[in-house]
């Protein structure tokens, strides 16, 4: 208990400082001035949810050879993490745009295929809800899962060959690319910092489901078993909600 | 048995089911012919307009048709628990799948038959020299549209909401053989008519990665 106060203590003050870093120290952008400034998170949360984005697409595989429930919870924690990122991503993208591109969303390559991964992930969010049986929801969802991951390349090329607005990457993005090193040590600390706090949640979220997995087999076992005139009458709480949605 | 002939066999069972009733075909037809009536409100149809929004509107009502009329594939084998006896039968379980499969693929191309050229009369669009260039187009769409639908139709079965839930898998998947199909039906009803050198593989791309994944996942669709 005291370790988890004293994580969370120090994650808070590493993203508290983050936050300071981004908006005191790094310096100022020549061409866009302050509003750059919110570009150190935005790229942090792209970084975090396609890392969480890839993590389910490796557990939907897993789940498939190996039919260890573990790598179905471990895919259901990453999708949760890389819908909020994601989402986090989409929030703060408009925000910058509209100063700097005088509108809020335009329907270019990336911020297509960004939209369209966080409704398949959305989606694939809300299968899991609706399948009842935990095994078929674990193996029909990864399925999809791995349908989904192989259509964002797909989306990222259509898009790309149709039309393209973004930025182009700015780091390792060719000649003349680049960034300030200051800025790059701030982004660094950045991407660190929302790693630090998406891992602790990740691995928590991980644990909830498999303690619900576990609820539910027993209440299985429990239903099963013949009823025992000698054994104490016991009573199963059926209300309790066994999974849920984002 | 081979993979091939057991699609075969189940093919024809799919075929000999929906001629019987022609409930799927009727009601898929119906839907397209009021969406696109719908769309007729939506811009002025000219010759001019309906070449830059006739394409689109064309997919998205197969787009919007598939993911209604693909959710009873599997579905109607619910009622009396018949998935099980396709379990038992000595095929792969691609077979089954790929009956599936192409079962759709006949019944939507069927719709497109039907409803390309009373599109081109509404929306005074001329299919005159492009009708089998446009064929391919629309071959290599449809293939794509319903191997992912036919994959969703076995995911979706199991789920509660089901009805709902297929669009919401499909749709956002679909994405890209949308622009993809848009843009090559477009280059067939502009000016100087063109097969396009980019979309027309892009779809042939897409109909390969999606139909290769089902070959490889079909065992987990159809398993106990």
């Amino acid at each position: 208990m005291t370790r988890r106060i004293v994580m969370t203590a120090f994650i808070a003050a590493l993203v508290f400082f983050a936050g300071y870093a981004a908006l005191f120290i790094a310096p100022d952008e020549s061409t866009m001035h302050e509003v750059q400034r919110i570009f150190y998170f935005h790229l942090s949360a792209w970084m975090t949810s396609f890392t969480a984005f890839s993590l389910v697409f490796i557990s939907n595989i897993a789940y498939l050879k190996t039919r260890r429930i573990q790598w179905d919870c471990l895919g259901v924690a990453a999708a949760e993490i890389g819908v909020a990122c994601c989402s986090i991503g989409l929030i703060t993208g408009p925000l910058w745009a509209r100063p700097v591109w005088g509108i809020w969303w335009t329907w270019d390559a990336r911020l297509t295929t960004t939209f369209i991964l966080w409704l398949l992930y959305v989606s694939y969010l809300l299968l899991r809800g609706l399948l009842e049986d935990p095994q078929k929801r674990a193996s029909l969802s990864a399925v999809f899962g791995i349908f989904a991951f192989l259509d964002v390349p797909l989306v990222y090329v259509s898009n790309r060959l149709w039309r393209t607005q973004h930025p182009q990457p700015v780091i390792l993005g060719g000649a003349g690319s680049g960034l300030d090193p200051t800025m790059a040590k701030v982004l660094a600390l950045c991407v660190f910092s929302i790693f630090a706090v998406m891992i602790p949640v990740l691995i928590d979220r991980y644990r909830l489901e498999r303690l619900r997995h576990e609820y539910d087999e027993l209440r299985v076992e429990i239903e099963n078993r013949a009823p025992d005139p000698h054994s104490v009458p016991h009573s199963v709480p059926h209300s309790v909600p066994t999974r849920g949605v984002v | 048995m081979s993979t091939s002939r057991a699609a075969a066999i189940l093919l024809a069972k799919e075929l000999r089911l929906e001629f019987r009733t022609r409930e799927i075909l009727t009601a898929t037809v119906v839907f397209v012919l009021i969406v696109i009536m719908l769309f007729s409100y939506v811009f002025e149809p000219t010759a001019a307009e309906s070449r830059r929004y006739g394409p689109g509107l064309l997919w998205i009502s197969f787009l919007f048709a598939g993911s209604l009329m693909l959710h009873p594939s599997f579905a109607r084998e619910q009622t009396n628990d018949t998935l099980d006896a396709l379990r038992m039968a000595p095929v792969s379980p691609f077979a089954i799948l790929l009956g599936k499969l192409l079962a759709n693929f006949v019944f939507l191309s069927i719709t497109e038959a039907v409803l390309v050229p009373v599109f081109a009369v509404l929306y005074n669009l001329s299919l005159a020299g492009v009708a089998g260039r446009l064929a391919i187009v629309l071959l290599l769409g449809t293939l794509g549209l319903v191997t992912t639908g036919t994959v969703f139709s076995a995911i979706s079965a199991h789920a509660r909401m089901r009805e709902l839930l297929l669009p919401l898998l499909l749709l956002p998947i679909l994405a890209p053989l949308l622009i993809a199909a848009v843009e090559a039906t477009a280059a067939l009803f502009s000016e100087q008519p063109v097969l396009d050198r980019t979309w027309v593989p892009f779809l042939l791309g897409f109909d390969i990665v999606f139909l290769s994944a089902s070959w490889l996942l079909c065992g987990f669709l159809v398993e106990e």
